[in-house]
């Protein structure tokens, strides 16, 4: 057994302390924003330009001129405040976020990440995934364990282009959480079920296990 | 020089008459806008129909879906973009991936700081974002302070499309929402720049403090009051439910 993607994006949630000012990345980190108290105790950052955003609109509060950086419409709670860009990304390089959750497609045991383009694939481009990581105070990489061809993407050395160096302080996949720690990940949390044979053969790089037991997400 | 007779030359009627005289062949475009989101749309347009080509566009995306800079894009209009997203947007891909159209991708945080240092008279900044990455391939990196940075240059144009909510006759403008974005600093980094506003309010209409972007950077400055305000990816939620009910996740 391992978590399912929702039980990823629950333990996923649990890294956004109260207090805190979190920017979630495009896709599956962008789902993170149903699992953590709407209260005001966090605030989320979209770096279009909106500090509290708040839950995608009802039918009748959309406003086109209001989307977060998927494109998506969204609300914005009591006491947000929205910024031109240069502004925005002065919070991410100025250590102003507190936590970046984003998506990976290769995350080294050295922090190193890859996630915005794979060679001889369709371009995307970077949009704002380089600043997110090497500018955010902590970086929560969230990821399936292997690619849809079975690769690792939990590695010793990364093998795609990167997108920031020594970024990457936390991967957290369908098999467990794993902290980077320079020439090993160390597995704090793992998968119900799962046990330390199956995230060694899936993961290129050496893991080291605490005596933590595996919990729920 | 008196204050009852207000300058009204930055005023224009019609996009048409606000773009006159400016259009060439091999020029820069600078277009505001996340997406779809704060397009100056009538400009847009206008420039589509003109036929003006050889184009360097300086746009986050280079539209969308499409539509929006996209046009131009299909038109066959523009040889060259920087910009630092073009998920979303196929026809630049697709022109990219054929080798018809240049492009040149910018860490959006680079790309905004760049647009501003153009605006600002900075010649260049250096910055954490792209140290080790292909970003920095070519450019200077340097250690200040036991860091590594990245030195980037800035970014001009001839001529910056931005689009307002609210304009007074002087250009200062106040903008919407998430449709600010690029907008104030493409407007201070060309060399003639035309507010698209969707309301043109009279001298002292706007409150000093809430003005935006002083006039100082808006030559030219043209109503248009209807938008298409395209929705890019409509999320919605019931009020029971907090997830969202789009199947779509977007980029």
């Amino acid at each position: 057994m391992s978590w399912s993607r929702e039980e990823m994006i629950r333990r996923a949630a649990t890294e956004v302390l109260p207090g805190t000012v979190v920017n979630l990345g495009i896709g599956m980190p962008t789902e993170v924003a149903n699992f953590i108290p709407l209260d005001g105790s966090v605030t989320l950052h979209s770096e279009n330009g909106l500090l509290g955003m708040g839950p995608y609109p009802t039918d009748n509060q959309i406003d086109p001129q209001l989307i977060n950086a998927g494109k998506q419409t969204v609300t914005a709670l009591p006491g947000a405040s929205t910024f031109d860009s240069a502004l925005s990304f002065a919070m991410i390089r100025g250590g102003h976020i507190d936590l970046a959750i984003l998506g990976g497609l290769e995350v080294a045991c050295n922090g190193d990440l890859a996630n915005w383009t794979v060679p001889g694939k369709l371009i995307t481009g970077m949009g704002g995934a380089m600043d997110l990581a090497a500018g955010a105070r902590r970086v929560v990489v969230l990821q399936s364990h292997v690619s849809k061809d079975g690769k690792p993407k939990l590695v010793s050395q990364l093998s795609l282009p990167a997108t920031a160096l020594g970024c990457a302080n936390r991967v957290i996949t369908e098999l467990g959480v794993f902290d980077t720690a320079g020439d090993c990940f160390i597995c704090v949390v793992r998968a119900d079920g799962v046990n330390q044979q199956v995230i060694e053969q899936s993961t290129a790089a050496r893991v080291l296990f605490t005596t933590i037991t595996a919990g729920r997400g | 020089m008196s204050y009852t007779s207000p300058p009204i030359e930055k005023v224009f009627p019609k996009v048409e008459s606000a773009l006159s005289g400016l259009l060439h062949d091999g020029m820069s475009i600078m277009s505001g806008g996340f997406g779809l989101c704060g397009n100056a749309e009538a400009c847009i347009e206008a420039i589509a129909r003109s036929r003006v080509k050889n184009l360097t566009i300086i746009s986050n995306n280079c539209g969308n879906a499409g539509q929006g800079l996209a046009v131009l894009l299909k038109n066959r209009q523009v040889s060259r973009v920087i910009c630092s997203f073009v998920g979303g947007n196929p026809d630049l891909a697709e022109l990219y991936m054929k080798g018809q159209v240049k492009v040149e991708l910018a860490p959006q945080g680079t790309f905004a700081e760049r647009i501003r240092a153009g605006g600002s008279g900075i010649a260049g900044f250096y910055t954490p974002t792209g140290v080790g990455t292909v970003v920095a391939e070519g450019k200077e990196v340097r250690e200040i302070d036991g860091k590594r940075y990245v030195l980037e240059r800035p970014l001009r144009a001839d001529l910056a499309i931005v689009r307002a909510a609210y304009g007074d006759i002087d250009g200062n403008l106040r903008f919407y929402r998430t449709a600010r974005n690029f907008n104030p600093l493409m407007a201070m980094a060309a060399d003639v720049t035309i507010a698209e506003v969707d309301k043109l309010v009279h001298r002292g209409a706007i409150d000093p403090d809430d003005v935006h972007l002083p006039g100082i950077f808006v030559k030219r400055i043209v109503e248009v009051r209807e938008h298409r305000n395209v929705i890019e990816h409509r999320t919605t939620r019931t009020l029971v439910g907090r997830a969202g009910s789009s199947g779509e996740s977007g980029a």
